[in-house]
């Protein structure tokens, strides 16, 4: 059953082919772990449980290992982000003109927690710390749009541009 | 080796400078706290027990890690010292579940003993506790989350030592915690139920998984036919939970101990292992000769079987289809012991005591029922069997010495050494050898299938006109050279004998724990292991085929070794496992 | 594979092609339109008026202009920033739909579109970049070519003397000299410790193995610091470069950057940098005809901060999760792989290639006594001109804040400073005219720090900011050691009890206690750090502290909970229109007469305070 697609397609696993590549320009050098997930991460939103042990048979890592990596590090996630992710960074300097109440905000919108799904699979949230966009402060992104200078007041708005 | 001169406490000494100071600290006396600190496994500087101050360092210095050198002035009991190790110890302790009253660690648990050492006497700085859910649903070990310090001992010893990587640090920061791929329980992962964690673990967050509540019952029915066997290395260590120094063979006080505790009979596995080494040196000398597959690979531990069965399912055909000894033993009660006292197989109740873990999980499989009837019904780790004791107020230390029951207590000294690493190949040899060239050994030891720990040994053994090429593993690590080069086609071996636990059975999942440094400065395998080759010098029968109550069981019932009904009872079949597939 | 000859070629080639960038002089008619590609512009549409901008120039055939994507000009706050040069018109907050314009009034008549032109803090129009207050106590050695160059275009950093370096230090200087150079340079570790720099290379150097490593922390982990991205963005074959000189000197024949995989950008540019260099042969085997062999590899972070700590940073380099390792034995005795490795921060790599050039008399006539050169900071929070500034070590805390960076927007009072992130600790006003070094930062309970400045008013309350940077640690702690795993945690309970006015006689102690033993007891420099923030704002602000405790009441009035919302018995026409609206039932009153609000009900939603028509109610 690893070896199979397990996303619904009934086809043949075109990400997992993708990901057996990048495990084989490894060479079965171990320390390539990370960047094995970060491609994982990349493709399918999140670390599946049987690419993990696709992983794992390949790279002969033990599963816990590879899920200690996993848990460890926040870029990776053990389950599928919505279509629109929306990210409020609450880095210092976001935070100091008031990322939080933005972050409260989209909660509010949305009625989910950080880290939670809406049950229409649409919108997830996360926060983030700090994606470099100082000079923009404070700041969201959904996807890769990134939104500078927000305020509460302008979430509702922008959430209506992704329904 | 080069020295350095150093100065600990005001004691100037001259120390080999390969030495932490850690180790210079014990030497001359001085004791350092330490918590995740296992010599050669675990050296990972996370506890902050060990801190010291370093004249003219920055901040302290850890000192299970931090090598001496020449010239060092070391203190190790300053106001700050003191003061940092109690703060982090209450840390510890405000993010442990301190049911210390009713923890089967209490009083031998490290992270209790440094309580006391450190004079703690009122937790600061209290708080929210780490989540953690009790997993109790593997056969063999049961892991309690919130009573883990994170020290990682035994990741280091599942992953390192015994290269299965079962568990593992998950979560980061205060979530950090030890557990398994996708938080499943341990029985949906696979770990080969070895058992080294537990030993490995400092307090309660690791144990086996409870059966004298079983036995109890057993015991108190009048109803049931309790019969107990105990393994051979169980008599090597048993003391040692009774205040006896480590390595004191105790086999009569044992046998005496479980008499009190109300037991029917008391027998010996050792006439099991007698048989184990009938059947398997039948099967090896088969293959041999039939072009069987070779190498032929021992089945005698079941934390080893478990892992080839998650680990090389391919090669299942290389092991022995022999059951372990207590199994055979415990087939043989409830068959022809049973018929022969006439009593009701189904009201009889076997308890094995085995100083190891995965023996629980190993009776409780399909494959080790003899018409619908389970071989052996419970298994106690030498741990356990103590605890019954001590709770029947039973000072083992004290006792009179008493025998095995007859007639299934008559047992070889190719048995007892079976406790040990090279000790069932040994035995085998012994066997072997003689019934293959019909001749009598000149002399009986085979010191060269004496194993170290952790390592692999090799030996070319001449039986008759034959070359008899055999290598001893023991710990997964090694279990998994031998494994390896037998994928790759390269292994010379016609046999192999190969035990889960570092240095086999006296150190198994199951013994009697010491702390970390008692481990680093006892060497524990090694006074157990003596206990047992001077049980076996002591023994006036020192081969298995020897052994009359063998010869008697396939004269009246087996008729030979290998023979239908011997598969019937004492042979098994092996299965792959497979994980992660929800 | 180009030879010295042709590298100099292609110098003299290119600087012909783009000096009119540096030129005031240049009297052609070319023009190059320099646009800010950095992450902050870019994420206005930096690239929609890249290509609006060449769309444009090809439709009206203007031949005689270019446009480059450069990196970061660091002033973010007014991005996207578009230069036109040579006149060197700076043109900000540029949209794409302002394209048109440009083009028409300005390159196609030479007029300056004025409303696009930047203005300084004092609202005074800016044409050039030189007179902004901004640039002018700037001093850039780090990121001379950031806002310069093209940064995916290895033959512009060749024309500004790239790889010159390099090729001095391959055909003249022995391993020693290299060292002795950096180590009179006086450069110290820009990630924060400030280490001295030659000193490092020494012990990689006197590490005897066959196999070595190189290494860049590019892990720039600090929330609010994006000094190393810039650089990486703006001029990434600085740091190829110097990498390649410090394997030299140490004797390495393969390095690693590791950098946050959050920075797309950088990775991106820092990659095509690396292809571009073994192409031209500048790393590979024999580089510049010598026997002296480099190759260079990028590694991914995958969010943890505590990978910018060297051993962490090891550990993931290496595939594992990020826990830091005892030390010794040190990263120049066994780092990577368990061989000698030679780790420096990206800022550090930066100076390298310019020291070499100008040499350590040059480079240690900048700074103070003991600390030399420059410091990048990346200036954020309640300041005006957000954004990177690059000043000589020395400068005060008060020309960074009010000279460069314009000072506190909105008529605010300027309350603190805070240097060093989740590390450091907080400068109060009395501390404005300290002069910025390694020594003086730590001397008054901050650090150094990588470089994240971040400005706070007097809006901001110093115990919910304490808060806020344990949080953080609780967050990034990687759970190693008890100290840190569980201390923090501890810290941050007591703050969360302060901050939601529950905190008790004796927290402040309890606070100390811990910070005290966190600090001596880690394992590694993120805990040994970790309390900084709760220590300097205790140092600092214990009023604060003691008023949350005694008084339940946040001064900087930030601590919701902490806040009452009353009715002013005064205006208070009792028209029941706020006890309608409330949605906990909290405001009860007979009609004509005021209303009150019971406090143990109200969740302080303020929805009272926008519906009184009288403006009776507010927070207090």
């Amino acid at each position: 059953m690893s070896n199979g697609c397990e996303c619904g397609c009934g086809g043949k696993d075109e990400k997992l082919e993708k990901i057996r590549e990048v495990i084989a320009k490894c060479n079965g050098d171990k320390s390539q772990l990370i960047h094995v997930l970060n491609e994982v991460q990349e493709l399918y939103g999140y670390v599946p449980t049987y690419v993990q042990k696709v992983i794992s048979d390949e790279m002969d890592i033990p599963m816990a290992e590879i899920y200690g990596v996993i848990t460890f590090y926040s870029r990776f996630s053990l389950e599928a982000k919505g279509k629109y992710n929306i990210s409020v960074c609450l880095g210092t300097a976001c935070y100091v003109k008031g990322s939080q109440a933005v972050l409260d905000k989209v909660k509010e919108i949305l009625g989910i927690d950080v880290g939670g799904v809406t049950a229409d699979g649409k919108f997830s949230i996360e926060q983030t710390r700090c994606v470099g966009a100082c000079g923009l402060a404070p700041v969201m992104t959904v996807n890769n749009d990134v939104y500078g200078n927000m305020d509460p007041s302008k979430v509702k708005d922008i959430l209506a541009k992704y329904e | 080796m080069e020295k350095v001169n150093i100065t600990i406490d005001g004691v100037k000494m001259e120390v080999p400078s390969t030495y932490t100071i850690l180790d210079a600290a014990r030497e001359a006396g001085i004791d350092i706290p330490t918590l995740c600190h296992l010599k050669e496994i675990n050296e990972i500087g996370a506890c902050r027990m060990c801190i010291v101050e370093v004249e003219g360092a920055r901040g302290f210095a850890t000192s299970c890690v931090m090598p001496v050198s020449e010239g060092m002035v070391v203190r190790t009991n300053t106001p700050a010292v003191r003061d940092a190790r109690k703060v982090t110890l209450e840390l510890l302790l405000s993010n442990h579940d301190r049911k210390c009253l009713t923890c089967t660690r209490s009083g031998n648990c490290e992270l209790q003993a440094l309580a006391e050492k450190l004079n703690i006497t009122d937790i600061e700085f209290e708080g929210e506790m780490t989540d953690g859910e009790l997993d109790e649903l593997s056969p063999s070990i049961v892991r309690d989350p919130k009573k883990c310090i994170l020290c990682k001992r035994c990741v280091a010893m599942c992953k390192k030592v015994q290269n299965v990587g079962a568990i593992d640090t998950i979560n980061r920061g205060f979530k950090s915690k030890i557990g398994t791929a996708c938080n499943k329980s341990l029985n949906d992962v696979p770990c080969s139920l070895c058992g080294q964690c537990i030993t490995a673990c400092p307090t309660g967050a690791l144990r086996e998984k409870d059966a004298t509540k079983a036995v109890w019952r057993a015991i108190a029915d009048p109803d049931t036919y309790v019969v107990v066997q105990t393994a051979p290395a169980v008599r090597a260590a048993i003391g040692e939970e009774f205040g006896m120094p480590i390595g004191t063979l105790c086999t009569g006080k044992m046998v005496a101990g479980l008499k009190k505790l109300g037991f029917d009979k008391v027998f010996d596995t050792n006439t099991g292992a007698d048989l184990t080494i009938m059947e398997e040196g039948t099967e090896l000398i088969h293959r041999i000769q039939n072009g069987g597959l070779l190498p032929m690979i021992t089945s005698c531990s079941p934390g080893w079987v478990r892992f080839a069965e998650n680990s090389y399912p391919e090669l299942l055909g290389h092991l022995s289809t022999a059951k372990s000894p207590h199994q055979m033993f415990g087939a043989i009660l409830k068959s022809y012991y049973a018929e022969k006292q006439g009593i009701d197989p189904k009201k009889m109740f076997v308890v094995s005591v085995m100083p190891c873990v995965a023996k629980k999980a190993e009776s409780e499989r399909e494959e080790m029922k003899v018409n619908g009837l389970r071989d052996v019904d419970a298994v106690l780790t030498t741990r356990e069997a103590a605890r019954m004791m001590k709770e029947a107020g039973i000072n083992l230390a004290i006792l009179e010495d008493e025998q095995f029951d007859d007639p299934m207590g008559e047992a070889t000294g190719a048995a007892v050494i079976f406790g040990t690493t090279g000790g069932v190949m040994e035995a085998a040899l012994r066997t072997v050898s003689e019934v293959l060239t019909g001749k009598e050994l000149e002399k009986l030891e085979f010191e060269d299938v004496r194993g170290e720990v952790n390592g692999i040994k090799e030996a070319t053994v001449k039986i008759g006109d034959l070359d008899v090429k055999v290598a001893i593993a023991n710990g997964l690590a090694s279990a998994t050279a031998i494994m390896d080069m037998i994928e790759k086609g390269e292994a010379p071996y016609h046999f192999v004998e190969i035990m889960a636990c570092p240095g086999g059975c006296v150190t198994g999942g199951g013994q009697p724990i010491h702390d970390a440094k008692t481990r680093a400065t006892v060497d524990i395998h090694g006074l157990r292991k003596a206990a047992l080759y001077e049980a076996d010098k002591g023994l006036k029968r020192r081969k298995s085929h020897e052994n009359p109550v063998i010869k008697q069981l396939y004269d009246e019932y087996l008729e030979q070794p290998g023979s239908h009904k011997s598969h019937e009872l004492l042979h098994t079949t092996y299965h792959k496992r497979e994980y992660f597939n929800d | 594979m180009k030879t010295l000859a042709e590298l100099n070629e292609i110098r003299e080639k290119t600087l012909s092609e783009i000096s009119l960038r540096t030129n005031r002089n240049y009297t052609g008619r070319e023009k190059h339109i320099l646009v800010c590609g950095g992450t902050g512009c870019t994420s206005s549409h930096s690239k929609e008026i890249i290509a609006n901008l060449e769309a444009g120039i090809k439709a009206n055939g203007l031949d005689n202009v270019r446009v480059i994507r450069t990196g970061c000009f660091g002033l973010c706050a007014r991005g996207p920033i578009v230069v036109v040069r040579p006149e060197d018109t700076f043109y900000a907050m540029v949209k794409p739909e302002d394209v048109d314009e440009i083009i028409e009034k300005h390159l196609k008549n030479g007029e300056i579109v004025e409303r696009l032109l930047c203005k300084d803090v004092d609202g005074t129009l800016v044409k050039s970049l030189d007179e902004l207050n901004f640039y002018k106590k700037q001093h850039r050695i780090v990121l001379k070519n950031c806002g310069l160059i093209d940064p995916e275009n290895i033959d512009e950093y060749l024309a500004f003397d790239g790889y010159k370096a390099l090729e001095k230090v391959l055909t003249s200087m022995s391993q020693d000299d290299v060292i002795k150079e950096i180590s009179d340079s006086g450069l110290r570790g820009r990630g924060g410790a400030g280490f001295p720099t030659g000193r490092k290379w020494q012990f990689a150097k006197a590490s005897e193995n066959e196999q070595k490593y190189v290494a860049c922390n590019a892990d720039e982990g600090d929330p609010g610091a994006f000094m190393d991205r810039s650089v990486l963005e703006g001029d990434p074959h600085t740091i190829v470069e110097a990498m390649a000189i410090a394997a030299y000197a140490i004797g390495a024949n393969k390095g690693y950057v590791y950098v946050r995989a959050e920075y797309p950008i950088a990775v991106q540019r820092l990659q095509k940098a690396i292809d571009q260099a073994k192409e031209y042969g500048l790393l590979g085997e024999n580089i510049m005809g010598t026997d002296f062999k480099f190759d260079l590899e990028i590694r991914l972070g995958a969010g943890a901060f505590v990978c910018g700590e060297e051993t962490a940073l090891m550990e993931s380099v290496e595939g594992r999760r990020g826990e830091p390792r005892p030390r010794p034995p040190f990263p120049a005795v066994k780092g990577l792989f368990g061989k000698p490795t030679l780790l420096n921060n990206v800022e550090t790599y930066a100076n390298i290639t310019q020291i070499i050039l100008n040499g350590a008399a040059w480079f240690s006539s900048i700074g103070t006594e003991k600390s030399k050169g420059t410091k990048v900071f990346a200036l954020g929070g309640n300041i005006n001109n957000v954004g990177l500034v690059e000043v000589p070590m020395g400068i005060t805390l008060r020309e960074i804040v009010f000279d460069i960076g314009g000072g506190v927007p909105n008529g605010k009072e300027f309350k603190a400073a805070q240097t060093g992130g989740p590390s450091g600790g907080c400068l109060p006003a009395e501390h404005l005219d300290t002069p910025i070094d390694y020594e003086s930062l730590s001397a008054i309970g901050s650090m150094m720090g990588s470089g994240g400045l971040i400005v706070m008013d007097d809006s901001t309350c110093m115990v919910n900011l304490a808060r806020f940077f344990l949080d953080f640690t609780v967050d990034e702690s990687c759970g190693k050691c008890p100290p840190c795993r569980i201390g923090t945690k501890r810290m941050l309970e007591i703050l969360e009890r302060l901050v939601n006015g529950k905190g008790k006689e004796g927290d402040i102690e309890k606070l100390e206690t811990l910070a005290m033993n966190i600090k001596r007891s880690s394992l590694c420099g993120l805990g040994q750090t970790a309390p900084n923030p709760v220590l300097s704002t205790i140092k600092y602000y214990r009023d604060e502290y003691e008023a949350h405790i005694k008084e339940k009441r946040c001064p900087a009035g930030e601590c919701k909970a902490m806040t009452k919302v009353v009715i002013d018995k005064e205006k208070c026409k009792g028209c029941s229109a706020c006890s309608r609206k409330c949605p906990v039932n909290a405001i009860s009153g007979e009609i004509k007469q005021p209303f009150e609000i019971d406090q143990d009900k109200c969740i302080k939603c303020g929805v009272c305070i926008a519906t009184c028509p009288f403006k009776a109610i507010s927070r207090v």
